[in-house]
Order: structure tokens, then sequence, then C-alpha cells
């Protein structure tokens, strides 16, 4: 009988097909042949055909009709075809399977078998693949083979407890007492098993941690006889003595001594011993050493211990095996929050790691180097960093980019090298930073005044070497939108002025415009920009005027509908352009869903909402619609940034749409005034405000304007803000003129509501032609007349 | 231990053994990422990486490459001691191993396997234990096994 070689010259066959096809054809063949034998009666060759249907499996074609077999095979009295059987079962069957239960029975009987090599097969089978059903079938079974067996039995029976374990956990207290006094035994194995299985118990339940925490003693014991003892030929790997029983008790100790000042008292010596005398040149020492600290540094350990844990990691982290840096970095990454001062120590090695060949050590080196960042260290911290973000591989960009961004805004030493660094990052990395960097830049920018000019002047260079970056392009739009008038003055303290004239800063925003590496938000940035611009330069209005024009035919709706609008300013409100267009106050900057204060927002409700498709009308009133009316807070643009710039680009707080809720509505309502009190007067108009109280929260204003100068007056409007938890309606304007001499007045009326009964306040600006010249105002009302406040 | 897979330069399959139940087709889905992962890494790089939500430590030893997935709080050094020691193995039982054993006999590669790890733990930390449980094993069984000796490369085993 030469079992093994049809075996090995089915491998042959298979190996020596030339093409996937042949390969097909021979295992089809082989397939056919075992079935047949299958099915047959007993012959001698049944484990073989088993083990050619096995390696037919490995090589990924199905197998499943071997799975009957596996069990027949399981049954047989015939040592050989058990082996067979019991690997085919851990390969074909798994317990999704429902064959695998009828297996359970044949376990159960080889488990109490004479021969222990049966036993320790089905010992095997049972901890590889054992469902719940067979753990519990046969756990009072194991517990038995735990107390009463030998050595050889003792130390399987203890692994195929820890899967009991972990299958269903109840079964623990099943064999608590029984792993206790595995503990004692004097053979490797059976303690290593009970090692393992007591870990199991203690990590699934704390009654058990509390009544496993008096071994410590003895596991102490045990571990000081492996460090101690001399060279054991048994176990011995590379001067370590049985380094595998060694790392399982530092676990179990580990899980002992935590929280618990008694027990890791107890291991404190121990601990210290292992530390120091372990051989570190070889990767077992280092194994047992890392298993050490992991566990110092968990365990209520004493200081001294600590550091002598710290530096060991230290030392790990000069090692020249790439693999010990990278458990070293792990490690300390654990750490860096509670012993953050002791990690600093090693920083420079951490910092020179970013610069390592393999990605996983960069991943390390980058979340430890992150967390390393603080006030002292920032600059050259920072300066490591954005080297290695213009070197780092593309998954780690994105994390690069928010670590820098978030460490920059904690740490910054200054305005200007906080947007140095966030430009810089942009430049290098800009595709890979995330949506709200854009509006968070930008709020920055507009916070640090002083260097607007430097700003966007640096910004203007950028966007003139490069406009693929699309965060960055937006921010240069919008800054140059904003700040043209500062970059056409070409004065700047800070930075080399560069000569601009309007031309060259119109051609750089209509070639972001017409780009095609442009996204359409981008392209919205832009537009706004030039429009803006349209305020600030003197010459080239006109030029600006056609860029618009152009785009009130574009595909992209977005661009369209701004387009269209701002041609309606040019041609019908001219006279608010100035107003509309002025620059922007500074933002308030609000986390996600962060509700304002009680706050009047200057100037914001002026600005323009495209978001209304409205047919401008001969009436103020329509124009109001538009600064104003509709119920919803932000615009059906897609991107945040996108947004036009009036709105405040924090746009995910509501600061922009609740104000402009505070404009709008058109609906009627009576008049009647009654106390009457002057609150502005000024070059001879004068507005006059009265209120009547409606309900409990609801009250009517009435301003009334008058013109007592020699020349009329005209396009007079009146915008209102209120705070925020008030509500505001603006009703039409009676009219827009203010005739000489007080010949006629305008009135409009106010509906307020005031549900929570805050201090009302209403700030009030007016705005009107006189002689040629737009003339604008804003006063604050601080008291309403008629409610006693 | 989650699993252990063995597989050749060219990604070919040598050995599996899985501790946790997964579905045929999972367990093919996960040999085939891992594989490409494991074979796309640059011969220097570090032996540990993360996939998925597990930790894989790997070595090649000649034309085979030994991959491991193991648990958070598994220590990464010691499997690739566990990984070292089951080369020793099936290097002492056939003597100078090489690809070629395992794939002619890879029966006896999970019998091995078997005596040295049960249930994805180490069950026996002494060498010479695991290789005599094995001899009486094989004697157990009704005796013929040739062994078979390859010519080609053999495995370097430091």
């Amino acid at each position: 009988m030469s079992p093994s070689v049809p075996l090995q010259e089915m491998i042959r066959a298979i190996r020596s097909a030339r093409t996937q096809c042949e390969e097909r054809g021979v295992i089809q063949r082989e397939c056919a042949a075992i079935r047949a034998q299958f099915r047959q009666a007993d012959n001698g060759g049944r484990s073989h055909n088993l083990a050619k249907l096995l390696y037919v499996h490995m090589l990924g074609y199905p197998a499943h009709f071997g799975q009957m077999e596996c069990v027949r095979m399981i049954a047989s009295p015939r040592y050989s075809e058990k082996r067979v059987g019991y690997l085919g079962a851990m390969m074909l069957l798994d317990e999704k399977q429902d064959a695998s239960l009828l297996i359970t029975n044949s376990i159960k009987n080889d488990l109490s078998n004479s021969n222990q090599y049966i036993q320790s097969l089905a010992l095997c089978t049972l901890a590889c693949m054992g469902s719940a059903e067979m753990c519990r079938d046969l756990a009072p079974e194991i517990d038995r083979l735990l107390r009463a067996s030998n050595s050889y039995i003792k130390k399987k029976a203890a692994l195929c407890a820890v899967h009991i374990v972990r299958k269903v956990h109840d079964l623990g207290e099943l064999f608590t007492k029984a792993a206790r006094s595995l503990l004692t035994e004097k053979n490797h194995g059976v303690v290593h098993g009970a090692v393992v299985l007591i870990t199991e118990l203690c990590e699934r339940n704390s009654e058990t941690l509390e009544r496993f925490r008096k071994t410590v003693p003895d596991l102490v014991q045990i571990m000081k006889g492996l460090v101690i003892s001399g060279y054991s030929p048994d176990h011995d790997v590379a001067g370590i003595s049985d380094p595998f029983l060694q790392v399982r008790i530092l676990r179990l100790l580990r899980i002992l001594g935590r929280n618990n000042e008694a027990a890791s008292d107890a291991m404190n010596d121990l601990l210290a011993q292992v530390a120091t005398n372990t051989d570190s040149t070889k990767t077992v020492g280092n194994a047992v050493l890392y298993e050490t600290v992991l566990t110092v540094l968990d365990i209520k350990s004493e200081s001294g211990l600590r550091v002598l844990a710290v530096n060991i990691l230290g030392r790990f982290l000069l090692n020249n095996d790439r693999n010990i840096r990278y458990i070293a970095m792990t490690s300390l990454q654990k750490i860096v929050g509670t012993d953050h001062n002791a990690v600093q120590r090693h920083r420079g090695t951490i910092v020179d790691c970013l610069k390592d060949q393999d990605a996983s050590v960069k991943r390390r080196a980058l979340e430890l180097s992150l967390a390393l960042v603080s006030a002292s260290n920032i600059r050259s911290m920072m300066k490591e960093l954005l080297s290695f973000l213009s070197s780092c591989p593309p998954e780690l960009r994105s994390q690069t980019a928010s670590g820098i961004f978030n460490a920059a805004e904690r740490y910054a030493p200054s305005q200007r090298w906080h947007i140095d660094t966030i430009l810089h990052v942009l430049t290098t990395a800009g595709g890979d930073v995330r949506d709200e960097t854009v509006p968070n830049l930008i709020q920055l920018i507009t916070n640090t005044s002083e260097l607007h000019c430097y700003t966007v002047h640096k910004l203007y260079r950028a966007l003139l070497s490069d406009i693929s970056q699309q965060p960055l392009v937006q921010v240069a739009c919008w800054c140059i939108g904003e700040y043209g008038d500062l970059l056409l003055t070409g004065e700047c303290q800070e930075t080399e002025p560069v000569q601009v004239t309007e031309d060259y800063v119109l051609d750089v925003l209509e070639t972001v415009l017409q780009s095609h590496m442009s996204s359409p938000s981008t392209r919205g940035f832009a537009l706004t920009a030039t429009m803006k611009l349209s305020t600030r330069i003197t010459e080239n209005v006109d030029r600006i005027r056609s860029i618009v024009s152009i785009y009130g035919s574009c595909i992209d709706v977005e661009l369209q509908q701004r387009a269209v609008e701002y041609n309606a300013l040019f041609k019908k409100y001219d006279h608010m352009r100035a107003a509309v267009l002025e620059r922007m106050p500074v933002i308030e900057k609000n986390s996600q869903g962060h509700t304002n204060g009680e706050t009047i927002k200057e100037s914001q409700t002026v600005k323009v909402k495209p978001g209304e498709p409205q047919q401008p009308a001969n009436q103020v009133c329509d124009l109001l619609d538009l600064l104003g009316g509709s119920e919803q807070p932000l615009q059906p643009s897609p991107a945040l940034g996108s947004a036009a710039p009036p709105i405040p680009v924090s746009a995910p707080n509501t600061v922009g749409g609740d104000l402009l809720d505070l404009l709008g509505g058109l609906e009627p309502t009576p008049i009647t005034p009654v106390a009457t009190v002057t609150v502005y007067e000024k070059d001879g108009v004068t507005v006059t405000l009265s209120c009547e109280k409606q309900s409990d929260s609801g009250l009517t204003v009435t301003l009334t304007a008058s013109n007592s100068t020699e020349s009329d007056i005209r396009g007079f409007t009146l915008q209102a803000a209120v705070p925020k938890s008030v509500q505001l309606h603006m009703k039409a304007p009676s009219g827009d003129s203010l005739p000489a001499r007080g010949t006629a007045k305008v009135t409009q009326m106010v509906v307020l509501n005031n549900p929570n009964k805050v201090n009302l306040k209403m700030r009030l600006r007016i705005s009107y032609t006189s002689q040629g010249s737009a003339v604008q105002d804003t006063v604050q009302i601080d008291s309403f007349p008629g409610l006693g406040q | 231990m989650q699993f252990m897979l063995l597989f050749s330069r060219q990604g070919k399959l040598r050995l599996q053994k899985w501790y946790v139940p997964l579905s045929d087709k999972e367990k093919k889905k996960i040999t085939r990422e891992l594989v490409q992962t494991v074979l796309a890494r640059k011969p220097k790089m570090c032996s540990f990486l993360e996939w998925r939500d597990l930790k894989i430590v790997y070595k090649r030893y000649a034309s085979l490459y030994f991959c491991c997935a193991i648990e958070d709080q598994d220590n990464e050094l010691i499997t690739l001691e566990i990984i070292h020691r089951y080369v020793e193995l099936l290097d002492k039982y056939f003597g100078s191993v090489c690809e070629l054993d395992i794939i002619f006999n890879f029966e006896k590669a999970y019998f091995i396997l078997d005596e040295f790890l049960l249930g994805g733990e180490a069950q026996e930390t002494s060498k010479k234990n695991v290789l005599k449980a094995i001899e009486q094993a094989d004697l157990e069984k009704d005796s013929y096994n040739q062994r078979f000796v390859a010519e080609n490369v053999r495995l370097s085993i430091l």
C-alpha cells in the first residue's frame, strides 16, 4: 500500500497543467473519481481520496460533497482515517454547516478514547471549529480531562476550554477551579495553557478576576523561576527561557494588576528585574521587554518603574530593526496622554521616523508627532510636518493636513504665521483638505485686519502660479474680491509689493472663471469676486459688466443666477451697488449648530441673497424681498463655500439665514400709529417711529420719513435689523422719494414678533440719494414708545 | 490568532488555518485581499500592518510568505517568534524544508501546525516535545510515509 503516491501524483498532474483550463480539466476528472470512490464500500484508500479532495479545496475549487465523507471517516476506527477525517472537518465544516453537528458524538467518544493521539485529534478539532452547542455538550468532558489526564492531554484540554469560554461565556464558571490547580504543574505546556485559560476567564468576568488576584504571588514565582534559572535546553530561545510562557504570564499580570494597588505592588520587583535583565539583542528578548513595558504602563506601578519602561521604549526607538521602532511608537501613542513629558524627550527620534521608508512607520510617527505638538515646539514641529506633507504617501495626506490645521489653530504663535501655514498646506495638498477649511480660513483672514494687505498680495501671487488647487483658488478669489483695493494700491509692508493693475487682476479672475480645472463653486467665488471689484476699482467697470453679462447665459444654473442678479444690480439698482458690495464685517467664529447671542449683526442686512430668483419690480419693496424674505435660512447651492460672499461663509450656523429672515414679507396690515418718537434727524431727513402692541408678543412699528431740504430725495430706503429671537416683517413702503420741503412723507410698517420677550432693540439703516450723491446712515433704537421698555 | 495563511510569491495559497468561523466566500475574499496587500509590500518594510481591524504579522522565508492575523491585545513580536518556531518545526521534520515539501505534503504541514498551535494559541513551547509528538502520531498511522525530498531552493530559516 503506497497511499500517498496517488495524492502526490495528482498534485504533480495539477501542477504540470499549463493553462487554467487544463488544470480545471484535471481537477474535474479527479473529483469525479473521488466521488465514485466515496460511494464505494470501504477500501484502503479512503484517507487518500479525502486528502486529494482537501488539496483541491485549497486551490479554491468546491468540495462540499466531501463533508459527509469527513463525518464517516471521523467515525472510522483506523487512526490514519480519523486523522484525515478530522483535518477535513476543520477545513470543510465550520459551525455554519449543518453537518458539523453530526460529528459531536464522534468527538465525544474520541475524547474518552484510550489512545491519547485520538483524544488529541478530537480536542484539536473542537477547539478549532466547535460551535456553541457542541461546546455546551462537551464542556463537562473537557473539565474532566482538565483534572485527570496526562500533561499531553491537559495542555490541549486547557486551550479547548479557552475556546469553549469564548463561545459560551457562562461556561467559564465550570473551569475556574481546574484552571487554578493547573498552575502548579511542572509541565510548561500545561502551565502555558492554564495561564491562557485564566487570562480568558478574567477578561470575561470581573468576579473571577477578583478571585484570581490571589494567584499573583504564584505567577511571580513562576516568572522568577524562568528569568533567573539557568539554561534549560528544552525551552530556550536565544538565551531566554520559554519566552512564550513569559509573555503570557506578563499579560495575565497586567490584567490582574490593573487598578489594584496590592497586586501591582506584588509584581513591581519582578517587573523591574525582567526589564533590566532581559537581553535585548534579539527579537525574542524584545518581545518579552515589550510585554513588560505594556504591563508596567498599565498597572499602578511606582514612578521609577514607569520611567524605566519609557526609557526602554526610547531605546526601542533607536533600534535598527524597523519592527521594533514601529511597536515602540505604538506603545508611546498609548501613553502620550498620561506621560506626555516623558514622551516629549524622544520627540527628535520620532520626528526622524517621519522620514522612514515604511508606510506603517510613517503613519505611527505622524500620529505621535501630532500628539506631541505643543506651544513651545510649534515652529520646529510645523517645519517638519510641512516637509512631511510634501513627500508623504497619498493615504496619509488628509490626516496630515487636518492635523496641521488643528495644531496651528491651537498653538499659532502669530496670526501671520497661522495664515502662512494654512496657505502652505493649501498649496501643497489642496486637494486633500476638508470642506470647512475654506470658510475657516476666510474667517481667520477677516479677523486679522492688519494683515489683509499681506494676505491678498500673497494669495494673488499664489493664484498667478497655480490655479489647480480648488480650496486655495476659492480663498484667493474671495480675498481679491474683498481686498482688491489693497492689492491695487501696491503698498504692502510685510511683503514685496507687486505692480498690479486692474486689468491684471481681472485677467486672473477671468482665467479662473474660464479654466477647466475650476469647479462650479470656485467659479461662483470668482464671479462674485469680479462683481465686488466693481466697487473697488475705478476704470474697468465696463469690463466687469461685460463679464457678468456673459455669464447670464451660462449653462451652470448657479452661475447663471448670480450673473443675472448682478446684471440687475448694474442696471436697476446701481445706486445700491456700493452698499451691497461693501466690505464684509468681521465674521464671528461659530462651531456647528452653535446659536448666536442676542447681538445685532451690523450691515449684514444689506447683503443680497441670491437664492431667490425674483423678478425685479419697480417697487423697492421687492428688493427688500430679495434681501430678506424666505423662510429657509440657507441657500440651495451645493458647496458651503460657494454661498454668496455676502452671506457669512460659516454657513453651518444660521446667522445669515436668520438675519435674512428678518427682512421680508409683504402682507398688509392696518396702520394705527400711537405715540411717535423721532429716531433720526440729519441733513434735513427726519424719521419718526411709532409703535402699537398687537398682541402679547406682537408689535407693529411705523416709520415715517420726511425731507425738509430744498431738493428732492430719491431712492429712499429703510432697512431694519432686530435681535435674533425677534421676528420681523417689513411691509412695503409707501414710496421711495421724499419731495423737498416735506410736502409728502414716506411711511413704512414693520411687524415684530417677540415671543421670548427679549429686550427689543432695532437698528435702522437709511439710504437715499440727494443732489446726485448717495447717502447712508445707521441709527440704533433702544427704546420703543408705548412699550414701557 | 484569528487565522494563518501561507502563500507563495505568485499568490498561490499553500496552507490556510482559520480559527474563526467564516463562510467560504468570506474566507476567499479575505485571502485574496490580504495576499494582494502583503505581496505589494517592499522587502525592507515593517513586518506589521494594520488591515481592517486586525493586526497582520507576516514574514517571508525564501519563496513563502507566512502571514498571521492577531487581535489587538496580542504581542506582535512574539507572533513573529511563533512563525519562526513553526518554520523551525517544519525544517526539522522535513529536513531543510522548501516550498515543494509543503506543497506535496500539505497534510503533514497541517498536522505539525496542529501539534504546535491549538485554537489559535501555542500549546507546546518546547520544540522537542512537538516533534516527538508528531513522530509518535506518525507511528500510529499505518506507516508508509515516504518523505519527499525536493531538489529546489531550501527555505532559509535564519
